[in-house]
């Protein structure tokens, strides 16, 4: 009956940028000479030498000077953006580190500009109960290169049946609960974790869809699977889930996160719930954003996800949706899936894809390019992402930790062209053409990336 | 012509038409004391079917026979298949006999695509799935064309369980690319949402179907009659079934096989002189030698089909 054991009631995890874990790197000093510095929530745009020193943003301004001992990098023509935030990923640790670890994973999410993720609860074992969730938060300070929380279940094994111990797992550090991959079937059970809540905090992220109207649908049910004859998950199947828990969450005064959404019917849901002070925030993912259910008919296993790639209408109101901001934020549900899992017909392969490397590459050329939104409200849904879990955005003002990311939005390159630091290739965008090209990362106040090419140029 | 066979939406009407021209002259070959021609003599054609298959099976095989191919006939029982192996495995060991042709039956959409960028050798889709089985429509219009002539303007309607049928997704786009007007109808629950993006009008009731020229009942698969799709067998029948009441005399009827006798057909209309079941299975085999012998025997001897060309396939 030791200490452990004992749940650590009171303590909500909601605080927590503290809950997030990383191996610590030296605090980096470098000077970074003339990025276009971007940084909207901080009212940051101009072009400006930016210092860090010890891991810390000291200064902006003109001809700065170096310090004794910094590194300089010549980042004309750069831009500096605050670190991006990703609230979903699948790091599939424990239990299929050949398809990601701490280690690939968030190398991946440093190529990819991120400074801190959030990873999932659908490992094998489940993250349900405190000793997995500290054994995980231990060997994220072993191996990961940038910041890293975990969320916890809800229901013990993912079952939708009996709640986790929620407030010992937030006690333990829990970045927030969610059975994300499944969702919380019964009204009953999410009423009470909403109750629950009260004790525990953290906030409840929700991966919403009925599956008595899923089915065994693989794909958007609409023109495309009704010409391919795959079974078809109606967008309704998430829209009746979400007002469902938007109704619960009022009721309870609880707050909820809702992940990934991909129909316009939810959209409208969560308008009209925000509407009305329900405390809901929610996320929309670049393959979302970006493609619709048209892909699948290539019958190409890298569009088979879930919530599935929907309607070109759908895709419009998701896009409404984060520049309203009732979606708040860009999430990129990375999923990776081993090869030989994904080199199935389409009905049979694991739904997923991986993001954490093309995520603002692909909403740059897809979204800001054309000028369907701008760079500014790109680079604030991409940091957003920690703030319903407690997890600041990062900034570029003096006196923040240095968590940012040096980008060429010049460069052009091929997803996927130079292999993958994730360990897993079943990105939905591999062999596009992109914009945006991460050349530096800085996390947590340590370099976590820098480019190949890049890192040679700046040594020189 | 493409080097496959996976999907109706690859062929031209006039590609169709070169294969009802050919599979024509295979059936003359057909009325004959010996049927063989020895067209794709040494050649391999490999029958891979990972479900359960009667007709579409051992039609392909008389199929291959009857052009003199060597067939080799994989069954998913009884093979590696069982042992776990995966589809591209499977395919990559029987690509290694260096094979002209892969005949592929599968339950999964998609499958024949798959196997088309494992392989070297030409590949036919014989059902994936609920997606497609170019084939069998084919068949369907070959078999029409022989008993009306130009379909152009031709009111079709297919009737039954559309939402799981691959036979009406090759059908509804093989009879509208030959001039039909297909009208779809059956169930609510058993219509997919969007299916009229084809090219089809949808119905629910049969009230209308006096307008048909020619009436294509579906299999009611009965392992779809437990789940709610329908309510029940009797409902369903009593709704949907074509008996001698609905269907008029001056109506065709067509059915993919094999027919449940009392649920989607009465048996009047199955043994009535409309019905053009039997000639259907008939069709099967020379629509398959037209098939084989456009995909595999035209790399080897490039001899174009001269317009209105009935008998070049020589007996053996």
């Amino acid at each position: 009956m030791s200490e452990e054991r004992r749940p650590s009631v009171g303590r909500p995890s909601t605080a927590a940028s503290a809950s997030l874990e990383h191996a610590s790197g030296p605090a980096a000093t470098v000077l970074v000479r003339g990025a276009r510095l971007l940084d909207p929530r901080a009212g940051i745009d101009g072009t400006a030498d930016l210092l860090i020193r010890d891991g810390e943003i000291a200064e902006h301004g003109d001809a700065l000077e170096a310090p004794d001992g910094a590194e300089v990098v010549e980042a004309s023509g750069l831009h500096a953006f605050p670190g991006f935030v990703d609230p979903h990923v699948h790091l599939r640790t424990p239990g299929r580190e050949d398809e990601e670890d701490l280690d690939s994973g968030t190398r991946a999410a440093a190529a990819g500009g991120y400074c801190a993720i959030l990873a999932m609860p659908n490992t094998d074992p489940v993250v349900d109960t405190a000793p997995v969730l500290r054994s995980l938060r231990e060997r994220a300070r072993a191996e990961a290169r940038v910041p890293t929380g975990f969320l916890a279940a809800i229901t013990r094994g993912q079952a939708g049946e009996q709640l986790t111990e929620m407030a010992e797992l937030g006690g333990a550090g829990a970045a927030g609960f969610t059975d994300d991959g499944l969702p919380v079937r019964s009204a009953g059970v999410m009423r009470q974790a909403l109750q629950y809540q009260r004790l525990a905090g953290g906030v409840l992220a929700l991966h919403e869809e009925d599956p008595s109207l899923s089915g065994d649908g693989v794909m958007h049910e609409g023109e495309v699977s009704a010409r391919l004859g795959l079974s078809g998950i109606p967008s309704v199947s998430e829209a009746t889930m979400v007002a469902r828990d938007c109704a619960l969450a009022a009721y309870e005064h609880g707050r909820i996160h809702v992940q990934h959404v991909s129909a316009r019917e939810t959209v409208e849901a969560l308008e009209r719930a925000c509407a009305a002070g329900v405390e809901v925030t929610a996320e929309a993912t670049p393959h979302h954003l970006l493609l619709t259910d048209d892909a699948v008919r290539s019958l190409d296993t890298n569009f088979k996800m879930n919530p599935p790639l929907r309607s070109e209408a759908d895709r419009r109101a998701v896009l409404d949706g984060l520049r309203s901001g009732v979606l708040g934020c860009v999430a990129t549900d990375h999923a990776p899936h081993a090869r030989e899992e994904k080199e199935h017909p389409f009905e049979l392969a694991p739904m997923g894809v991986t993001g954490l490397e093309t995520a603002f590459a692909a909403l740059h050329i897809g979204l800001v390019r054309p000028g369907v939104i701008g760079l500014d409200l790109l680079v604030e849904r991409m940091t957003a992402g920690g703030e319903p879990f407690g997890v600041p955005a990062p900034s570029l003002a003096a006196g923040s930790p240095a968590n940012l990311c040096l980008v060429d939005l010049e460069a052009e390159w091929e997803a996927g062209e130079a292999g993958w630091e994730s360990r897993s290739s079943n990105c939905a965008f591999a062999g596009r053409r992109l914009t945006g090209r991460v050349r530096m990362t800085i996390a947590a106040g340590a370099v976590a990336y820098r480019e190949r090419s890049f890192a040679l140029e700046a040594v020189r | 012509m493409n080097r496959h066979l996976l999907s109706i939406d690859e062929l031209s009407r006039d590609d169709i038409e070169r294969i009802l021209r050919r599979a024509e002259s295979f059936a003359e070959v057909s009325g004959r004391e010996i049927k063989k021609v020895p067209t794709l003599r040494g050649r391999t054609v490999i029958n891979l079917f990972y479900e359960a298959s009667t007709r579409t099976s051992s039609s392909f095989e008389l199929a291959a026979k009857r052009l003199s191919a060597d067939l080799v006939s994989v069954k998913a029982q009884g093979s590696s298949v069982d042992k776990g192996e995966s589809l591209k495995d499977t395919v990559q060991t029987l690509s290694a006999y260096d094979p002209a042709g892969i005949v592929i039956r599968s339950p999964h959409a998609g499958a024949a695509a798959l196997v088309s960028r494992w392989t070297s050798a030409s590949v036919v889709n014989a059902g994936d799935g609920k997606h497609e089985h170019p084939t069998q429509a084919l068949l369907d219009v070959f078999t029409l064309r022989r008993r009306i002539g130009a379909l152009e303007g031709t009111k079709l309607w297919i009737v039954g369980d559309v939402l799981h049928s691959r036979v009406a997704r090759s059908g509804i786009l093989a009879f509208t690319r030959m001039g039909c007007k297909v009208t779809v109808c059956g169930p609510p629950t058993l219509i997919p949402r969007g299916i009229e993006t084809l090219g089809c009008e949808v119905c629910t009731t049969l009230d209308d179907l006096g307008d048909a020229d020619v009436v294509y009942a579906l299999r009611m698969q009965r392992e779809r009659m437990t789940g709610s799709f329908v309510p029940s067998l009797r409902e369903y029948a009593a709704c949907y079934q074509i008996d001698g009441r609905r269907l008029g005399p001056n109506q065709l009827l067509m059915h993919p096989g094999p027919v449940n006798r009392g649920v989607e057909l009465s048996a009047e209309v199955i043994d009535s002189p409309q019905a053009l079941i039997t000639r259907q299975v008939e069709s099967g085999v020379v629509v398959r030698m037209a098939v084989l012998y456009e995909l595999l025997a035209g790399h080897a001897a490039p001899a174009p089909l001269p317009e209105g060309e009935t008998t070049e396939p020589q007996p053996a």
